[in-house]
């Protein structure tokens, strides 16, 4: 190309029109990319905020066994023991997730996953968990079992 | 740091042997040079379309069911989202437009003369599949307009004689436009098309690159006349980078258009619903659907409708071998050519506007 007789290297005017191009030129990307990268950010789940749930009814269940229930949106346990009494657990693992299960010939919450073992309480007694499972109160109301968080937690 | 990067590659890969014909390619520099942009513009939107196609389907959600809610959803609740559907769909109607312009640019720059006639081809198949990708594309957010534009199109293609119903009930996915259709659309429209598209556009890059630009035959008599007068720019990067630059002002308009005039979604689509009034096919099928409702109901003893369809037909295979009518003689091209494509021309924008005004 013609034109090319003057034009020292590293002139400041030249470097100046290359810093603005290129700011431009990085700037245009970064007015693309913000949006494109909020976008792929998923919006947040709108929390139902659920604090209280019908668990199921009284009869529903036999003593010594357990069932799963929604409590928003995860999961959650109740247990009839062979005392007769409710117990309700949240059901996500606090070592990877899974969701437990109650076993009745153990008397104790097993996560099959890991073989983890929590007590009927929710208490982590064996295996990788780290954590109790969170425990709910339990309360009848005429024959429905209603499960709420625990006040203060 | 690129060119250090540059040199790595290249000392491993011998990137210089792959780029040289770029370097050597030209591009003729005259009075009309600047229709040589409309086909890197078109390319380019299609770009923008893969990219926010594949942002969308993130969210997006095929079936009868869930497929309004997705886009809804999209639009009010995703960051930004209005925004990407906005330039989807922007981006798809001025690509079909600057196609459009592209073809009609060829045709009366006459460089689909030999030895182009394939190149030419391509391209009218890409255009082809890129008013499918706008058809399948316009059914996915199931809303009414779409909906009946659907019925309406794809009982068009059940007019074809013998094949027409096979036809349709293959598009249809049953005899009805129900969910299937819509199953079916979308699995075209991000599957089926962008592989053939993606497969024709490199056979149409292949042969330009190999054929070089046309100069159309007016300006190389000026040029053979007055051999001082000839001009040439390097491609790489003198043309590329002012094609560049008319990408740059492309994306302006582009975001300036979604975000001014966001795309409507209008109402879910009610399969049992009855169609609303003065419903319309999209701008680049309103020549085609103005000329189907102008035609009589029965033409001495064909219906009207198959009549339609089939000179439809026939014009747009017509089209398609449009170079192989041109002379050989560069000196000598046809005249009935430019003058066919200028009545085409004057036709679908006359047909259009008319059928945009129609009640």
């Amino acid at each position: 190309m013609s034109g090319d007789q003057y034009t020292p290297q590293g002139s400041t005017r030249r470097r100046a029109i290359e810093y603005f191009l290129g700011g431009g030129i990085l700037a245009t990307f970064a007015s693309f990319l913000y949006p494109i990268i909020r976008y792929m950010v998923p919006p947040p789940v709108a929390d139902l905020g659920v604090n209280e749930v019908v668990a199921g009814k009284v009869g529903d269940l036999k003593p010594n066994s357990g069932a799963i229930f929604r409590f928003g949106s995860s999961p959650g346990l109740l247990i009839l023991s062979s005392d007769g009494t409710y117990q309700a657990l949240s059901a996500t693992c606090t070592h990877l997730g899974c969701t437990v299960q109650y076993r009745g010939d153990l008397h104790q919450v097993w996560c099959p996953c890991h073989n983890g073992i929590y007590g009927i309480d929710g208490r982590n007694i064996s295996g990788p968990p780290p954590k109790p499972l969170t425990a709910y109160d339990v309360h009848l109301r005429g024959d429905e079992i209603v499960v709420t968080n625990k006040r203060g937690a | 740091m690129i060119s250090a990067i540059y040199r790595w590659l290249d000392e491993r890969l011998h990137l210089d042997d792959l780029i040289a014909p770029f370097r050597h390619k030209t591009v003729p520099v005259h009075r009309l040079t600047y229709w040589y942009f409309f086909g890197g513009i078109t390319l380019f939107l299609f770009g923008v379309q893969v990219i926010t196609g594949i942002l969308l389907l993130l969210y997006y959600n095929a079936g009868a069911n869930e497929a309004f809610e997705s886009v809804q959803y999209i639009m009010t609740k995703v960051r930004y989202g209005w925004l990407i559907r906005s330039i989807h769909s922007w981006s798809a109607n001025l690509m079909i437009l600057t196609a459009f312009l592209h073809m009609f640019s060829v045709l009366f720059l006459k460089a689909y003369r030999k030895p182009r006639e394939m190149t030419w081809i391509s391209g009218m198949l890409l255009l082809f599949l890129v008013m499918g990708f706008g058809f399948s594309g316009y059914l996915l957010p199931w809303n009414t307009l779409a909906f009946f534009a659907t019925k309406v199109g794809t009982a068009m293609v059940g007019q074809v004689p013998i094949v027409g119903q096979p036809m349709m009930v293959f598009l249809r996915g049953g005899p009805q436009v129900t969910g299937a259709t819509l199953i079916r659309f979308f699995g075209f429209h991000v599957a089926v098309l962008p592989g053939l598209v993606g497969i024709l556009i490199a056979v149409h890059l292949f042969m330009v690159q190999r054929l070089g630009m046309s100069v159309p035959p007016k300006i190389e008599a000026e040029w053979v006349e007055n051999p001082s007068a000839k001009r040439e720019m390097k491609f790489f990067p003198n043309f590329m980078l002012r094609e560049m630059m008319a990408w740059y002002v492309a994306i302006g308009v582009l975001g300036a258009l979604a975000a001014i005039f966001p795309w409507d979604l209008g109402v879910k689509a009610d399969p049992f619903g009855s169609a609303p009034a003065g419903i319309k096919p999209e701008w680049y099928f309103l020549f085609m659907f103005q000329t189907l409702k102008l035609i009589p109901s029965k033409v001495w003893f064909v219906d009207g409708e198959v009549l339609g369809i089939l000179g439809c037909g026939l014009a747009g295979l017509l089209w398609l071998l449009l170079p192989f009518f041109e002379s050989e003689q560069p000196s000598r091209p046809k005249k009935w050519i430019t003058g066919l494509g200028i009545f085409a021309l004057m036709y679908v924008m006359g047909m259009s506007v008319y059928g945009f005004l129609a009640k």
